[in-house]
């Protein structure tokens, strides 16, 4: 399947005629940089919310330390 | 109601699925829609669509619940994939191939008014059928398409330029409105 050229359908509501067009080179070359930025921007999502947990969690503790209540920093931070 | 079209996808898949030349006999439209995506991802994946082949004036608010998150709202509006820019529908509903096999994303698209010569709403109730690895969803979404021409094409594709799995499923419906203005079932 990986070799095959990628399709889109094309259904003429008033006649009924259906096609099946395949995607041209330049769409073909679209889409694959496409779904390459796509991968990068899911990943560098994960890692700005690893990053924003991470800081919320060191976050948290630093107020234990300075003596806070779970409470006191649940109601703070909403954690 | 009355179906105009339904499309089942094939082999292999498609990039995207245009209904064209929509008839201008009803009075709103209404899409069901069971889709599944060709990719891995770890959400379920957001839906592009077009009016009248039109990359700009849409925006949308969701309502999402989900198993990995507190409920919440989002505004949406364009997107880009598969060499298409269109509308956002919705924050993510659609399984990517990694979810639970054979499940399919389910969503009613209803379209009121479809030939108004004003700005279109639209209204999508949408669900990931899914159960792992990645966490189910449901939303809500009130759309908004500034066009005022009248819709007589709606193509639908997927985030991340995917194709939508063999075996996805769109049904286009045409509903009119009765001689006493309400619509009716046929």
């Amino acid at each position: 399947m990986a070799n095959e050229i990628p399709t889109k359908i094309v259904i003429n509501c008033s006649t009924g005629v259906r096609e099946v067009l395949e995607l041209t080179q330049a769409e073909i070359d679209e889409r694959e940089a496409m779904a390459i930025q796509s991968e990068a921007d899911r990943v560098a999502d994960e890692e700005a919310a690893t990053a924003k947990a991470e800081a919320k969690a060191s976050g948290v503790a630093k107020l234990a330390e300075l003596g806070l209540t779970a409470e006191e920093i649940s109601a703070i931070t909403g954690a | 109601m009355q179906a105009i079209e339904t499309v089942t996808v094939g082999s292999g898949g498609v990039a995207s699925i245009t209904f064209s030349s929509i008839p201008d006999t009803f009075t709103d439209l209404f899409i069901k829609l069971s889709l599944r995506g060709t990719s891995t991802s770890i959400y379920p994946r957001p839906m592009l669509y077009q009016f009248n082949g039109s990359t700009t004036g849409y925006s949308a608010r969701t309502l999402v619940a989900a198993n990995a998150l507190t409920p919440a709202s989002y505004s949406l509006t364009t997107m880009t994939s598969n060499s298409l820019t269109g509308g956002r529908l919705a924050d993510g509903w659609i399984a990517p191939s990694n979810a639970t096999a054979s499940t399919f994303s389910n969503a009613d698209w209803y379209i009121p008014n479809y030939k108004s010569s004003a700005a279109k709403s639209h209204s999508l109730d949408a669900v990931a059928e899914n159960n792992s690895p990645n966490p189910w969803a449901a939303e809500i979404v009130a759309g908004l398409w500034t066009g005022t021409d009248p819709i007589s094409s709606i193509l639908i594709s997927i985030a991340d330029s995917m194709s939508f799995a063999e075996h996805s499923t769109a049904t286009l419906y045409g509903i009119l409105a009765g001689s006493d203005g309400t619509t009716t079932v046929t």
